[in-house]
């Protein structure tokens, strides 16, 4: 794979490798008895997986293959089987948590097992893990075809990706050992957030290289997206994360802002998360397996820019709806309330937009499970966007805020929405990657999509039921004017959906390990055969890069 | 009639498609259309509230946490409590019966990050100093189930064992000035010493923690135990002042009830 990389690219790697090792041992040394010390040790070692590997190949002869001709796919590859394996960590991980709340003594009685240091685990190694590396993956893939160019770059994308793990990797080790920011979805402290804008910034001048080489006039919808998702996240990611180190030889820090301005900074980048990570990036991914794999062009183009443009704008004022009745001043909760359901407008246009997109393939939608992935995801979508615009009213958010609705809502986001366009999309992809025929059983497939249907239908009325519950039981007085429940009342009425969400989780996470099997029987079993099309084109080719209207 | 009434509407869609069509040519057009769409409500909601000064009340008797207290918020955020304890009540009057005054900003003045919270799978510590004795905290953290059979709590006897690391507070309380929480230089420079007084009643250390951050702290066995000062200490040193930092909050109530 790495003889793929001319002699001098080579070199820069091994160099940027023996850097990173050195960065891992300044740090190693300077944070000796904090946890900075194990992190720096694992960058060197990180740096040294790398070094190694680059080193083996150091003396092969120059790639003979003539770059014009092909994509450049060895990162996307990579990228999409580390994502699976995050897959199954992080969503195991979150069955884990989930069973510690209806059973608390699952935990062997260690200080890293308790559930407020892995409860990040889960959640950054399911967002992060799983869906930063789909995204990267998946963007790698899409610009190029969309493009019809190859990548411009290949030390960086691999900078990139192994980077973003690297990040991960530091962040869900950390989180183990009580490091942590407290902010959630930005946990990971200083020196992994400086390591993320390092590898992000590459990661914008690569996709804007790659579009700068391409041979289409127009950039496809999808790219928007992805293009959203790359700066808005820097720029979240940057003003949240903005604190000073206690010691530049220690992991703690403290965040520059305090108190309201800190909750709204935090909640404004939480939100965001939500939407630049979480909606952007994955709508990028819809934009184009869903049209490829339906071979219907997109419904309108109208309908993509308007979504496009109202989903960038209006997202941002969200946030403060995490926020009412807070000390934070009524009219930012107002304008954050506002702008929520103004939202709902773009959303639906996206999720519309997409099913429209369907008509005329309804039978593929039947017989193809890869397609019902990705319809089942647009459906997700709209109705956890409608269920979003209904709770950031604040008589509603009244009831479902501190409470288990909250947790449903983002579960149907995540699960219904984010994982299975994101399955969807790897069944799709995966063939063409590897130049396959097909993937290696349908029947797999067809066995995840019920699982992971089953279980997130589960999880999502275990906690709608858990979450309504106890917000009733909160603000349940008797009749003499005091307050019926205790808090422990309504602890104990939540447990039979603990219960249930757990189980519901497991499904989810059977379904993601059957994905993983059946990729690796797929590179291992499938007979090759490749993809028609599937290299650069000038675009006077006959063969459009997307399925164009008729 | 209707189309009347939505032509214009129709024209000014018709005019963004064909603009649009000419701009997605370009990245750099995407780039900074993105950056300046995205950028107004961000800008709009968090720059005031650095400014408008009603954003934060006065309050002239709000006090700092003291170094123990400190380290305590520190290993309530290393142990993720926030992911399921909240600190702050809603002006909801079902959260003010069962937690007391709702919370004002000003409490949260100095929390370098805030702690509001997102989920309550436990109940809100916002008010919870002084409604449990410390005995009950630390049996509680001990083995929650012990005190509370219900509770879904995680144990936390370990931190009973650990000695708190006391030498890097005055690095922690320098940085926490840098980024504007009022600590004196004699504050900063004797944080080591004070955050063992406060856990050593009766001794020259905790005269001196009378002495920088007032009569009325705190100063305890929090644990229990005499020999060292642990973690346990710390935390408890931090769930005792939660919401005793400022008397405004319930001034506040008192005076709406007038």
């Amino acid at each position: 794979m790495l003889q793929r990389l001319t002699i001098a690219e080579r070199q820069l790697a091994l160099a940027i490798s023996i850097a990173v090792i050195l960065a891992g041992l300044l740090m190693a040394a300077a944070g000796s008895g904090d946890p900075m010390g194990p992190h720096g040790a694992i960058v060197m070692f990180a740096g040294a997986i790398v070094f190694l590997a680059v080193l083996r190949v150091i003396q092969d002869p120059e790639p003979l293959e003539d770059r014009a001709e092909n994509y450049y796919d060895d990162p996307t590859r990579v990228g999409l089987l580390i994502s699976l394996g995050w897959a199954v960590i992080g969503m195991g991980m979150g069955v884990w948590v989930a069973a510690q709340l209806a059973w608390p003594d699952l935990r062997f009685d260690a200080a890293w097992s308790s559930f407020g240091r892995i409860r990040p685990v889960h959640t950054s190694g399911v967002i992060f893990g799983f869906g930063g590396n789909a995204l990267i993956a998946t963007s790698f893939h899409v610009m190029q075809r969309t493009s019809r160019a190859r990548l411009a770059g290949h030390v960086a994308p691999w900078f990139v990706l192994l980077g973003f793990n690297l990040f991960c990797v530091i962040a869900a080790s950390g989180y183990l050992m009580g490091v942590t920011q407290s902010k959630e979805y930005a946990e990971p402290e200083w020196y992994a957030d400086l390591w993320l804008v390092v590898v992000w910034v590459i990661y914008f001048v690569l996709y804007i290289r790659t579009l700068a080489r391409r041979n289409e006039p127009h950039i496809y919808v999808a790219n928007w997206y992805y293009l959203a998702f790359i700066l808005v996240v820097a720029v979240l990611h940057i003003v949240n994360n903005l604190a000073v180190p206690a010691s530049f030889a220690g992991a703690k820090s403290y965040s520059a802002f305090a108190g309201v301005q800190d909750a709204m900074t935090q909640w404004w980048y939480g939100h965001n998360a939500v939407a630049f990570f979480l909606t952007a990036g994955f709508l990028g991914m819809l934009y184009y397996f869903l049209p490829k794999r339906a071979e219907r062009p997109i419904y309108s183009y109208r309908l993509s820019i308007l979504s496009f443009w109202g989903i960038t704008f209006f997202y941002i004022w969200a946030g403060s709806h995490h926020l009412h009745y807070t000390a934070l001043p009524q009219w930012v909760q107002t304008l954050g309330m506002t702008f929520s359901v103004m939202l709902l407008v773009p959303s639906w246009a996206s999720a519309g937009n997409a099913l429209m997109t369907l008509n005329g393939a309804w039978h593929k939608v039947r017989d193809d499970a890869t397609l019902r992935f990705m319809m089942v995801a647009a459906v997700f979508y709209g109705l956890s966007t409608f269920e979003g615009s209904f709770m950031a009213v604040r008589a509603v958010n009244s009831l479902s805020h501190y409470t288990d609705w909250t947790v449903g809502h983002v579960h149907a986001g995540a699960m219904g929405w984010v994982a299975l366009i994101t399955f969807g999309s790897i069944y799709a992809v995966v063939p063409t990657l590897w130049q396959r025929e097909t993937m290696y059983s349908w029947k797999l497939v067809e066995w995840h999509f019920w699982l992971a249907l089953a279980g997130t239908v589960i999880y999502v009325f275990a906690m709608w039921n858990s979450g309504i519950t106890q917000g009733l039981m909160w603000r349940t007085y008797t009749e003499s004017g005091t307050l019926t429940y205790s808090f422990t009342d309504t602890l104990v009425a939540m447990h039979p959906y603990y219960v249930a969400r757990a189980a519901g989780g497991a499904l989810f996470l059977a379904g993601a390990i059957l994905a993983a099997i059946n990729v690796y029987l797929t590179i291992r079993n499938v007979p090759q055969k490749r993809t028609e099309g599937d290299y650069p084109t000038p675009s006077e080719a006959t063969e459009p890069a997307v399925p164009v209207a008729e | 009639m209707f189309r009347k009434i939505l032509s214009p509407f129709a024209r000014m869609f018709e005019f963004q498609a064909r603009t649009h069509y000419r701009a997605e040519r370009h990245s750099m057009a995407l780039t900074v259309g993105i950056i300046l769409a995205a950028g107004v409500g961000g800008f709009v909601e968090i720059a005031p509230l650095f400014t408008i000064d009603e954003t934060v009340e006065a309050a002239p008797d709000m006090r700092l946490y003291t170094p123990l207290e400190q380290a305590g918020r520190d290993i309530y955020i290393r142990e993720g409590c926030y992911a399921c304890h909240s600190q702050m009540i809603r002006t909801l009057q079902d959260e003010v019966d069962r937690y007391g005054p709702y919370s004002l900003a000003v409490e949260s003045q100095y929390d370098h990050p805030m702690l509001w919270g997102s989920k309550r799978t436990g109940p809100d510590l916002a008010r919870v100093g002084e409604k449990f004795s410390d005995e009950w905290q630390v049996q509680h953290l001990i083995n929650p189930r012990a005190v509370v059979p219900e509770s879904v709590m995680p144990q936390y006897a370990f931190l009973l064992e650990n000695e708190l690391d006391v030498e890097s507070l005055p690095a922690r309380l320098h940085a926490l000035r840098r980024v504007g929480v009022p600590y004196t230089e004699d504050q900063i420079d004797n944080a080591a010493i004070d955050a063992r007084g406060q856990a050593r009643p009766e001794t020259e250390a905790a005269d001196g923690v009378f002495q920088r951050f007032g009569d009325d702290t705190n100063v305890r066995f929090f644990d229990g135990r005499r020999d060292r000062v642990t973690e346990m200490d710390a935390l408890v040193a931090y769930l005792q002042i939660l919401g005793g930092l400022t008397d405004l909050p319930s001034q506040t109530r008192s005076l709406e009830g007038d």
